[in-house]
């Protein structure tokens, strides 16, 4: 499965777990926006570690978090590479 | 009696025969290294009165700390079975032989000797603990006349002090015991206890899920099993019920250092919360969440250069145990040292652990800490099922179900973020499950 397919339907798995209504996925969506709090994207991040078997945030250093749901499927696209 | 693997020995045989090779063991520490259980269990019968003091080192204690601990422990002499080139380039005082049966050379008036045990669980060298003979037996009832003799057996190793509390019970009790051996698999050790008629026996919660996953726990038939070292959750008491109906299953509340505590025997897990509220010995407080303990059982102090003090300054340890009460019953919740902290909020393994064990599916389960971007920590599960047959194509809808289970009974934060299914989980050589942070 793509990247951002994987990473879309976690969210969508996890934003049902917490019975947390969330926005419509699109790449502008900011995160901070998106109805997903800081426990959500913990677990998120930990699924994409089982599903990818990396943590780009473990390994990229000094990085800021990203901003939209683009930059972070961008972001986890590029540390595929 | 006391039956090793291969030796049957009585009892009343142990203090007759060949003398240590070295003359004079009275009024000297002595440091008690064996491979063999017996044969600590005979010299710890043969030094008791005599020695000023007994540094019991459990079998698996790395020989690099030996120097350290000797050292420490002021010692005169290692007392040990093993071979002379397994000391090669330690700096250590002498070696006697322990070989058995021994008897001090000299019968002189019995002296009170310090029986000095080591802690588990941490890593570096361990602490040494100083106990009594009375510490170490002030829980024991004498036997009750018309009781037949117990056949005492435990999983654990009788240097440490949940086998050595047993090894007490069988000698004062007038009994028998059945000692474990280090690497016997699950269903040769059942099959032995069976074949001796094991009719008392003790373990860690771990080493009775352990036990209950082989068929062959259905050959003994105990009339008491007692659990200690872990938290004994519900699951794995009513678990031992229906597997032993006939058996009274008790769980003592005991460490090296505090001694037991205290046993409950009502088939529940946690304790009456009127134990906090006695003021007798042992006596019980909360303080800052964890449970403190004052007896005559604790140990008196602890030994070495470094070391910290063993009570505060009315006398109570601090067990390092959460504690917490719902409905007059008091229920363990975790240890300090494991604290997950997801996001500032504090997750105790243990508590997320018992709800996972209460699931239908599952067997055992360890919660851990994963390092996280976000929340700093999250917690996730390693689960052992009872069946892991039913893996395949079920295997992420059952991992959703115990995490709805979880989300049921939890509060988000506590709920594993990941669940993985595992064949086994690692257990220390003291029975417990190794955690990251023990």
């Amino acid at each position: 499965m793509p990247i951002r397919l994987t990473i879309f339907s976690l969210i969508e798995q996890i934003a049902a777990e917490q019975k947390i209504k969330i926005q419509p996925l699109r790449d502008e969506l900011l995160l901070s926006e998106s109805g997903l709090d800081s426990l959500c994207f913990a677990i998120l991040v930990a699924r994409l570690e089982d599903k990818l078997g990396y943590d780009p945030f473990a390994t990229s250093g000094d990085i800021s978090f990203p901003v939209t749901l683009g930059d972070f499927v961008g972001f986890y696209e590029n540390a595929s590479h | 009696m006391l039956w090793g693997l291969n030796d049957a020995v009585a009892l009343a045989d142990l203090l007759d025969g060949t003398v240590l090779d070295q003359a004079d063991i009275a009024g000297r520490s002595i440091v008690l290294t064996t491979h063999d259980q017996l044969a600590a269990a005979q010299a710890l019968v043969a030094l008791d009165g005599t020695a000023r003091r007994i540094v019991l080192c459990p079998p698996d204690l790395p020989l690099t700390y030996l120097a350290a601990i000797a050292a420490d422990a002021e010692a005169d002499a290692i007392v040990t079975d093993r071979e002379e080139t397994d000391f090669a380039g330690h700096d250590l005082p002498p070696r006697m032989a322990c070989k058995g049966p021994l008897q001090p050379s000299q019968a002189a008036a019995p002296i009170v000797t310090e029986w000095v045990l080591l802690t588990s669980g941490t890593t570096g060298v361990p602490k040494m603990v100083v106990h009594s003979l009375a510490a170490l037996t002030g829980a024991i009832r004498p036997p009750r006349a018309g009781d037949a003799p117990p056949i005492w057996a435990t999983f654990y190793d009788i240097r440490r002090y949940g086998g050595l509390q047993i090894l007490l019970r069988a000698l004062f009790g007038n009994g028998s015991m059945i000692l474990s051996e280090t690497g016997e698999p699950v269903s040769d050790h059942l099959h032995r206890l069976a074949a001796h008629g094991v009719t008392y026996i003790s373990g860690t919660p771990s080493h009775w899920r352990r036990a209950l996953m082989s068929s062959d726990c259905n050959a003994i038939a105990p009339r008491y099993v007692r659990l200690s070292g872990e938290i004994a959750d519900q699951t794995i008491l009513d678990a031992l019920k229906r597997q032993y109906p006939r058996a009274a299953i008790g769980h003592a509340y005991a460490s090296t250092e505090a001694g037991v505590g205290f046993e409950v025997n009502d088939g529940l897990e946690g304790f009456p919360a009127d134990l906090l509220h006695s003021d007798g010995d042992p006596a019980f407080k909360v303080v800052d969440g964890t449970l403190r303990i004052r007896s005559r059982r604790t140990a008196s102090r602890y030994l070495g250069s470094a070391s910290q003090a063993l009570t505060d300054e009315d006398g109570f340890i601090d067990s390092g145990d959460f504690v917490t009460e719902r409905n007059g019953r008091c229920y363990f919740v975790g240890r300090r040292g494991g604290v997950i902290n997801v996001g500032g909020m504090k997750v105790h393994p243990e508590e997320v652990e018992q709800v996972i064990n209460r699931h239908a599916a599952v067997k055992m389960s360890l919660v851990s800490a994963r390092r996280n971007p976000i929340t700093g920590a999250i917690v996730v599960a390693d689960v052992v099922l009872h069946d892991p047959a039913v893996l395949g194509e079920a295997s992420d809808a059952l991992k959703q179900d115990i995490l709805a289970f979880c989300r049921a009974a939890l509060p988000v934060h506590k709920v594993p973020a990941a669940v993985k299914f595992v064949p086994s989980l690692e257990m220390t050589p003291a029975g417990k499950l190794v955690r990251q942070n023990a």
